[in-house]
């Protein structure tokens, strides 16, 4: 479904701020995959995420999503294959428009926009079943400006763009990280039910490394640019924090010390 | 009370001057309020609509036709800036002044078409000698041809317009656009082509407005644009802050920027009348917009951090209701 081929991203190159974000990255994911993705700051985890989705082009290499050669093509072209949530909760909504003007836009992902109505009755009531599912009360506020939700509420609708019409590839970019703990878990499970109930091929990056190894198939750890570890199937079933800790030691060559790189 | 009674009776002057001047309200609102652009391109674009409407006139066109010559040149105003912008990489600002300081050496030129001279800064529309669609000489008489009649129809018209293209599919997606980019183009919108959009929109608005105005005084000149963009700023945030709590719907927000513009035109009568100079007014209109843009800013500052602690701190099922810093 998403193949990266040999993928190296340099930032600032030739000044004296140069840093090699991704080192001849590859990494194939199949058709379902549920990946999550660890590592310290600067491990090039959101710049792998940033150079599928097209926020900024490779310096070299090529990405594929599901047989189409994407490398080239701008964030908006890109968007047809992808579903995406960010970190930052006022990112991926639109704060000033309402809820379901939001959902509209998002029911249109990859499709020509022209002088049809912005939003139909029919999907007025789609959009409020969905809502329902969420849990949070936003069936009954649907015309109420995005800006007006909090960040965990903003999150789940968000996700619920993301996957409103079925991606090809679901990229979660550590979508969890500014909620509190309560809503942090509520938005992790609703990704999960999400994720489960569509088969979609995700990819997740997470900064808790026991969300890492409780979701997913597969679980890849970035050190300095690189893919340092890849655990799959029964292998990541029986991972722990601390035998993945053991595992990043010995990749990194260094101590206790370092592993709080990890949980930074 | 013969301040009053002389008062009172520029007051319909003062409206015709604001419903025009609300019609290049609007179009600033498009760029400013909908894509968050400040599009210095309109002190050109709107001499450009004036020019293109008074040459056309005189060379006895169809007022209606050279209305419609008008708003095309605006719009082509518009692109020029919105490529500047887009395919340029030019930050807007910039992109509008350049084409701004284009239009004045190209303005100069289209009133000059089909005269001796080359260039010429002033051409005249004598109501005496056309048929104008709009003239200030009978802003007084109750009849059909009362300018104020017409321009309300072209303001509620204007409205109507461009609330049903806000509404369809591609009108939401120039919302999103300014709104938030990123979530735009994550979810497939070509954020710089509705960039282009929205300006070719709003220019084509702008030089309405220049039309008309030409019309309306009888005459196209090289400075009516001067300051265009203050004027319609100032009608857009007058406009929000006396009507914005209570106009929530879009088309009322349009009408709240026509209503903005009239609001000022009656202040500026009314300073004008109280011993200005009329050149003192750019002054005004400068201080009162750097008033009215400072004053909610000291306020979402305020407010914004209150936001942001509360964003992130609240549950999923917690405060339903977080501040209303965004509301647009």
């Amino acid at each position: 479904m998403l193949e990266i081929k040999n993928v190296w991203k340099t930032f600032n190159a030739g000044t004296v701020n140069e840093k090699v974000a991704l080192r001849d990255v590859s990494l194939t994911l199949k058709d379902g995959d549920f990946v999550t993705v660890i590592g310290g700051n600067g491990a090039g985890k959101s710049t792998l995420m940033n150079t599928v989705a097209g926020v900024y082009p490779v310096d070299r290499g090529t990405i594929i999503i599901d047989g189409v050669d994407v490398t080239r093509l701008p964030e908006h072209k890109r968007a047809p294959y992808i579903g995406r949530v960010f970190q930052d909760p006022m990112m991926g909504t639109a704060a000033t428009m309402q809820i379901e003007e939001n959902l509209a836009l998002a029911a249109r992902r990859g499709q020509g926009r022209g002088l049809k109505p912005g939003i139909t009755k029919v999907e007025r009531e789609l959009y409020r079943t969905l809502l329902a599912s969420l849990g949070l009360g936003l069936e009954d506020r649907m015309t109420s400006k995005v800006g007006l939700l909090s960040g965990g509420q903003r999150q789940a609708l968000t996700l619920l763009m993301a996957t409103l019409k079925k991606p090809k590839l679901l990229l979660l970019d550590e979508h969890t990280a500014a909620l509190d703990p309560k809503t942090a878990a509520k938005v992790l499970e609703t990704t999960e039910d999400i994720v489960q109930r569509d088969k979609l091929t995700t990819l997740m990056i997470t900064h808790n490394m026991r969300d890492a190894i409780a979701h997913g198939n597969r679980l890849i750890m970035m050190y300095e640019g690189r893919i340092a570890i890849d655990v799959s199937g029964e292998e990541k079933k029986s991972l722990t924090v601390e035998g993945l800790l053991e595992m990043f030691s010995k990749v990194s060559g260094s101590d206790e010390a370092d592993d709080k790189l990890l949980l930074s | 009370m013969d301040f009053l009674t002389a008062f009172f009776n520029s007051l319909p002057g003062a409206v015709g001057q604001g419903l025009i001047w609300g019609i290049m309200a609007i179009g600033v609102y498009i760029t400013y309020r909908i894509l968050d652009i400040a599009d210095l391109t309109v002190d050109g674009s709107l001499v450009t609509g004036g020019a293109v409407a008074a040459l056309g006139i005189s060379l006895g066109w169809n007022p209606w036709l050279a209305m419609l010559a008008a708003v095309l040149a605006g719009m082509l105003a518009g692109l020029v800036t919105g490529i500047f912008h887009t395919a340029c990489g030019i930050p807007a600002i910039l992109a509008g002044i350049l084409t701004q300081l284009a239009l004045y050496s190209i303005n100069l030129r289209i009133m000059a078409i089909g005269d001796a001279a080359k260039t010429k800064a002033t051409l005249a529309v004598s109501v005496d000698k056309y048929d104008l669609l709009v003239s200030a000489r009978y802003i007084r008489d109750i009849a059909l041809n009362n300018p104020l009649l017409l321009m309300t129809v072209f303001s509620a018209a204007v409205i109507a317009l461009l609330y049903w293209f806000f509404g369809t599919e591609m009108g939401a997606s120039l919302r999103a656009t300014g709104s938030n980019p990123n979530m735009a183009r994550a979810q497939g919108i070509n954020t710089d082509r509705n960039k282009v959009i929205g300006l070719v929109v709003s220019n084509g608005m702008v030089a309405m407005a220049g039309g008309l105005l030409a019309q309306y005084q009888g005459s196209a000149t090289i400075d009516m644009g001067r300051g265009a963009i203050v004027i319609g700023l100032a009608a857009v945030i007058i406009g929000e802050v006396l009507l914005g709590k209570v106009f929530q719907n879009f088309a009322l927000k349009l009408l709240s920027a026509v209503i903005g513009a009239i609001i000022y035109y009656v202040v500026i009568t009314l300073v004008l009348r109280l011993g200005l100079e009329s050149t003192d007014l750019k002054l005004l209109t400068a201080l009162v917009v750097a008033l009215f843009l400072t004053v909610p800013y000291w306020k979402g500052k305020y407010f914004r951090s209150q936001v942001k602690a509360s964003a992130i701190g609240a549950g999923a099922h917690g405060k339903a209701e977080i501040g209303g810093d965004e509301d647009a």
